[in-house]
């Protein structure tokens, strides 16, 4: 089980939450060219280490983080909230 | 099939075909007939083909480019040892009851080389057509089933609906209680489906393809690919330089760490890991491959031939490359398995295992040309490797000698997201954690 520091909740078990893929994706503008929307949907860096992902924690304060972590050993470096606006006011709070 | 003659290596004893004869002359002589199954060469500094994987696709690759193709002088490299990846990390299913056109033609076709496999081989795989049976549980499974086997019925492969008289006389053990929370109705069954011994198919190919000439260097690490513009020179790897005429990836599970080598770039797949438990061994109990999937629900089990109960369930739903699985699958997977066969309660678990799935897209596989002219891609097995592996092999020894994929495959490429289609059997969109 891996468990993961929420900074609204504390920690806990990652079967709260859903994981919700690469979280260094962004959408190009609506009238982007189709390769760039093609490379954002379909393609992926996959990485052997640590990556940025998302996971929302639906089984708990159902907020949305990003979870800096490591597809080999699972460690977890760091946690923040997916919204930006979120992340200032929890900085703030510090 | 003519078997050449190979010279006893290293004062070693040379393979020794497998017939009744042999099997009785070695028992009145105390086995000593037998010589080493394959031989274990120093790499040579060039081949014509070097395919990456000594797993159950890359082997069965080297085997039909030598036999179909007639191409000599090709090497498998491989990392660790033979069947110590995922050909060693799986449920042994084998089946073709697939939907959309391409996987079922392909499916079908690697179903009748399974037909035949162990006579090809000249080495028992144990594939044991023993029914897969889809339980349903809804009058609108029952629907989609009927569609989906109507449409492979209409492609050539066997399909059968059971009502539940039939599957209470051949699967008595199911829990068909009144008041379960999803009651079975029926089940989509195809008899020729079945499972094989993992093991012995990894082998079996390595020493087939072994005797047609074909070198299989174990703990051949590849570190790097060397490149002359959008063609590739050779691979280095940890047992030196290899020079290749044309180079073969079959590593899912790793592909994307292979295709970075090749600075390619990104591919559309990711890896997850998916485990798979046994029990200990039980008496005769379950004579058919079983499956359970309705709402969150996903499981497979089948009886092995030692006794234990094998199954498995969906993917750990996080990306990660670590062949260990964590316990909320085995809490689904364990409740699973009560929850259509009561009778398991009592069994203790005697193994689980993980291994590293690409996971498509699409939820299909990819054998297909690649940016560099020279190189040719098999990959995102998704859950479905086992089953596809003499298929993969032959089709991809196709690509590899012909250098254009066949019709059936041909939508099987990465570059079928740009042009709009999705081989998606399950409809479950672009996230590669749904497709199983």
């Amino acid at each position: 089980m891996i468990r993961i520091p929420c900074p609204f909740c504390g920690e806990r078990d990652h079967s709260e939450f859903t994981y919700g893929g690469d979280g260094t994706i962004t959408y190009p503008a609506l009238d982007a060219p189709a390769e760039d929307w093609l490379d954002a949907v379909f393609q992926r860096e996959n990485i052997r280490g640590v990556q940025i992902e998302s996971w929302h924690h639906v089984n708990g304060c159902r907020m949305w983080l990003l979870v800096e972590r490591d597809t080999l050993s699972h460690e977890i470096h760091s946690v923040r909230a997916a919204h930006s606006g979120m992340a200032k006011v929890l900085e703030a709070d510090t | 099939m003519v078997w050449p003659k190979t010279g006893g290596k290293n004062g070693r004893r040379a393979m020794t075909r497998f017939s009744g004869w042999n099997v009785l002359w070695n028992g009145l002589t105390g086995q000593k007939g037998w010589g080493r199954q394959w031989r274990d060469p120093e790499p040579k500094s060039s081949y014509d083909v070097v395919i990456v994987g000594g797993g159950l696709h890359g082997l069965a690759t080297a085997y039909y480019l030598a036999k179909n193709h007639g191409v000599k002088n090709i090497a498998v490299v491989e990392k660790g040892w033979l069947g110590g990846g995922n050909a060693g990390r799986n449920t042994t299913i084998v089946r073709s009851n697939y939907f959309m056109p391409g996987n079922r033609e392909f499916y079908e076709h690697s179903l009748k080389l399974w037909e035949e496999l162990s006579h090809d081989l000249n080495y028992n795989v144990m594939f044991s057509q023993r029914s897969h049976v889809s339980l349903l549980h809804s009058p609108a499974a029952v629907d989609a089933a009927a569609r989906a086997y109507n449409t492979m019925v209409l492609t050539g492969t066997d399909a059968e609906l059971w009502g539940l008289d039939e599957l209470k006389k051949n699967v008595p053990h199911l829990n068909f209680g009144p008041n379960v929370r999803f009651p079975i109705f029926g089940a989509a069954v195809q008899k020729r489906a079945g499972t094989a011994r993992h093991d012995a198919v990894a082998w079996g190919f390595a020493r087939a393809a072994d005797q047609l000439g074909v070198d299989i260097l174990q703990n051949c690490e590849v570190l790097g690919v060397t490149r002359d513009g959008g063609h590739v020179t050779g691979l280095e790897t940890s047992r030196g330089a290899i020079a290749a005429g044309k180079v073969g990836f079959a590593v899912a599970g790793n592909t994307s760490r292979l295709w970075d080598m090749a600075g390619l770039g990104t591919l559309p797949i990711e890896s997850h890991k998916l485990q798979a438990f046994v029990t200990e061994p039980v008496k005769p109990l379950l004579d058919q491959v079983v499956v359970f999937g309705v709402g969150g629900a996903h499981f497979y089990i089948s009886q092995s031939d030692k006794g234990g109960m094998v199954f498995g369930g969906d993917i750990d739903w996080y990306k990660s490359y670590a062949q260990r699985g964590a316990l909320p699958i085995v809490q689904d997977v364990a409740e699973c398995a009560t929850a259509i066969l009561p009778c398991l309660g009592r069994l203790r678990l005697l193994r689980h295992w993980s291994g590293v799935m690409d996971m498509s897209m699409d939820g299909s596989f990819f054998i297909c040309k690649t940016p560099l002219d020279n190189l040719y891609l098999n990959a995102g097995w998704n859950y479905g490797g086992f089953k596809a592996s003499p298929g993969s092999g032959w089709y991809f020894a196709d690509l590899i000698a012909n250098d254009r994929p066949l019709k059936e495959i041909a939508n099987h490429d990465l570059k079928r997201f740009e042009r709009g289609i999705n081989i998606d059997e399950r409809g479950a969109g672009p996230d590669p954690k749904l497709h199983g």
